[in-house]
């Protein structure tokens, strides 16, 4: 039987790596928007390897948020990892030790969930690590090249760059709106009330991490009632 | 905000991702049945991000005409399914392209 091996890996993570690699670059630029220096910029993308939960964090940080805020936001924002993982767990082999499990677990994001996730048969860690490598190094040094490009770069370039990751948020939730009901009621929901949080005298007062927090476990739970999802559909995201 | 407080808030944020991703791939052997938790766990990234991404992409660009203009060129440009990369890099020229005429 033929087994997917690290050359096969590498070959799968390669285009991972270069889009991670232009995403980075944006998430690198935003850091150094928010006065990040640059290798905490980096520290972030290298510990964290995660696009939503990295900005969230960065926005936190920059309005000078709290811990139990960072808690609560990471957990809302990737909650979908758990679920990731759990479909994972049932692919590997038993080259993955308790060892090989701790330490490839941290490379778990939605597109590399999305690649294995879709092989047919179980893999072993050689195929995992060929796998991640491209994209972790991709992840770090596009946000190296960012961070830099932020703090050299004029003004009217890092600002019209602002608003890449926002554009690319858009370009993931609006394609899938278009055809299921039920994304569209998340997105709707969600966007409508955060909306109403910034803008509402009564609720702005709230710290912007929070109220993402309330607004998507909001816009969720009531779109996971209305449209519930059967069977085992399960698509990548961000 | 002072950089041993940034360091924390940076060892938190990795923390706890960590935790979300490695304890179900590690320890967990079983499927989720529960449809309402599946539910959620699949709207939830959508959610987020539709939360994370409005109003504040209004402010994004230092102007709010501009990042308005990218706002809208960019969901064009998603209904149209354009990749990620090439919504971004229209909505980045769209607001530079903005920024010199208004």
């Amino acid at each position: 039987m033929e087994t997917l091996n690290f050359k096969n890996g590498i070959k799968d993570g390669l285009p991972i790596g270069l889009g991670y690699l232009s995403v980075a670059f944006a998430f690198g630029v935003q850091a150094s928007l928010a006065s990040v220096p640059i290798f905490m910029s980096v520290f972030i993308s290298m510990t964290n390897l995660t696009s939503a939960g990295q900005l969230a964090g960065l926005t936190l940080i920059a309005s000078l948020g709290s811990v139990l805020e960072m808690v609560l936001i990471q957990l809302v924002i990737n909650a979908r990892y758990f679920l990731m993982s759990i479909t994972l767990s049932q692919k590997l082999d038993n080259t993955f030790t308790l060892g090989h499990r701790l330490l490839c677990s941290a490379f778990v994001t939605d597109e590399i969930f999305a690649i294995a996730s879709a092989k047919p048969k179980t893999f072993g860690r050689n195929y995992f690590y060929g796998l991640v490598i491209l994209p972790y190094v991709g992840w770090s040094l596009g946000t190296l090249l960012g961070a830099v490009a932020g703090d050299v770069l004029p003004d009217f370039i890092t600002n019209a760059l602002g608003i890449a990751l926002y554009a690319m948020f858009i370009a993931i939730i609006i394609p899938p709106s278009l055809s299921n009901k039920g994304v569209f009621s998340a997105v709707l929901f969600g966007g409508a009330s955060s909306v109403a949080f910034y803008y509402i005298p009564l609720l702005s007062g709230l710290n912007e991490g929070l109220s993402i927090i309330i607004c998507a476990i909001l816009s969720a739970t009531v779109t996971a009632l209305i449209f519930p999802i059967k069977g085992g559909e399960q698509d990548a995201v961000t | 905000m002072p950089l041993p407080k940034m360091a924390l808030m940076i060892v938190v944020m990795a923390g706890v991702t960590y935790l979300i991703r490695m304890l179900p791939f590690a320890f967990f052997r079983k499927k989720i049945t529960s449809t309402f938790l599946k539910s959620f766990l699949y709207y939830i990234p959508y959610a987020v991000l539709s939360a994370m991404t409005f109003p504040f992409v209004l402010y994004s660009t230092g102007n709010i005409w501009t990042a308005l203009a990218g706002t809208v060129i960019a969901i064009i440009a998603s209904m149209c399914k354009q990749s990620l990369l090439t919504v971004a890099i229209i909505a980045c020229l769209s607001v530079l392209l903005f920024g010199f005429i208004i």
